[in-house]
């Protein structure tokens, strides 16, 4: 249900570049860890819904998911922790701690 | 056609607010937390137990999130605690501006600890800092011993952990594995503090109240 605070904050981002570039936006991606629990299908809904009248109607949005990064404490090895498997890839310990997730981040616009 | 790289953190609205927040806590020496579960896991009776058996130990002041009415304002009131109401008007989560507002409105100078109680909802509230010292999610056992595993954000993202209702375990009335709840938290996060308490009996609440006055003195 977040995902319409985020789709607005999409949206005014998009609309200010393309004010700069002077051109219609066709595509953006976007990326975020996994910890910001972005659910695409309600994003895209949401950006959709918000973007109709503006010069993002119809835009693709590209959304991709950064995995968690992981610091093992046994073994010093920072990894991408897969969330079916809660251990360290190297030396299978789960005595590890999570590392910063990637943040919501506009990462590049196509314009026409 | 043209490619452009932008590079722009999506909410650094919100985040700005947040770090304004953050150095308002450390300029006031204050400890604020930030508590999170789903609607009806007992976050209101914690707080008001917690606020009356800690009465004469730590003066505690509370915002509190929801989407509309001030009940769980008036359930705060009636402990004499200083609360604000804040009422989202439908947002799922609770927003750093709007903390900053409630702060102006609390006699911080005069607390020792800050809570937040944030709109019930296991998910959106984990994706918003408010600039608080740490989050405390509440499971109670009604919810089922999987939701760890399958709501892993905001576990993964806590300092302490409460399982509440413990009483309801007594005479199988919930079937709740109370180990495997713990294990799969700490799997997601080590470092987790977990407080099996029921804030019905008072059960399991003194090690919760142990680890509020460590937090709040040490800050």
């Amino acid at each position: 249900m977040h995902e319409l605070m985020v789709a607005q904050n999409v949206l005014a981002a998009i609309l200010d570049e393309a004010a700069k570039q002077n051109a219609k936006p066709t595509a953006a991606k976007i990326s975020c860890g996994k910890l910001n629990a972005i659910n695409d299908e309600a994003l895209r809904f949401a950006f959709g819904a918000i973007a109709k009248g503006t010069s993002c109607e119809g835009l693709e949005l590209e959304i991709e998911h950064k995995p968690i990064r992981a610091h093992c404490r046994k073994c010093n090895v920072d990894f991408d922790i897969e969330e079916s498997d809660l251990k360290c890839p190297q030396c299978s310990s789960n005595d590890f701690e999570l590392l910063g997730d990637a943040p919501l981040l506009l990462e590049e616009i196509d314009f026409q | 056609m043209k490619k452009v790289t932008v590079a722009k953190k999506i909410l650094d609205e919100n985040d700005k607010y947040a770090f304004e927040n953050i150095l308002f806590f450390t300029e006031h020496k204050k400890f604020c937390l930030n508590m999170i579960s789903s609607p009806g896991s007992g976050k209101t009776t914690i707080l008001a137990r917690t606020i009356n058996d800690l009465k004469n130990e730590l003066k505690i002041g509370v915002i509190e999130g929801d989407i509309q009415t001030d009940l769980d304002a008036e359930r705060i009131k009636e402990t004499g605690a200083p609360v604000v109401q804040i009422n989202t008007e439908g947002a799922c989560h609770l927003s750093a501006v709007q903390i900053s507002d409630a702060l102006k409105k609390l006699p911080v100078k005069d607390l020792d600890l800050i809570i937040i109680e944030n709109v019930g909802n296991l998910v959106c509230p984990s994706a918003f800092e408010l600039g608080e010292n740490g989050k405390v999610v509440v499971l109670s056992v009604a919810e089922g011993d999987d939701k760890p595993a399958k709501y892993p954000t905001i576990f993964a993202k806590s300092k302490a952990l409460l399982i509440n209702k413990i009483d309801l375990l007594k005479g199988g009335l919930v079937d709740f594995d109370i180990e495997k709840a713990k294990s799969d938290a700490r799997k997601l996060n080590k470092a987790i503090e977990i407080f099996p308490v029921s804030a019905k009996t008072g059960e399991g609440m003194a090690d919760w109240y142990d680890w509020l006055k460590n937090n709040s003195k040490s800050i």
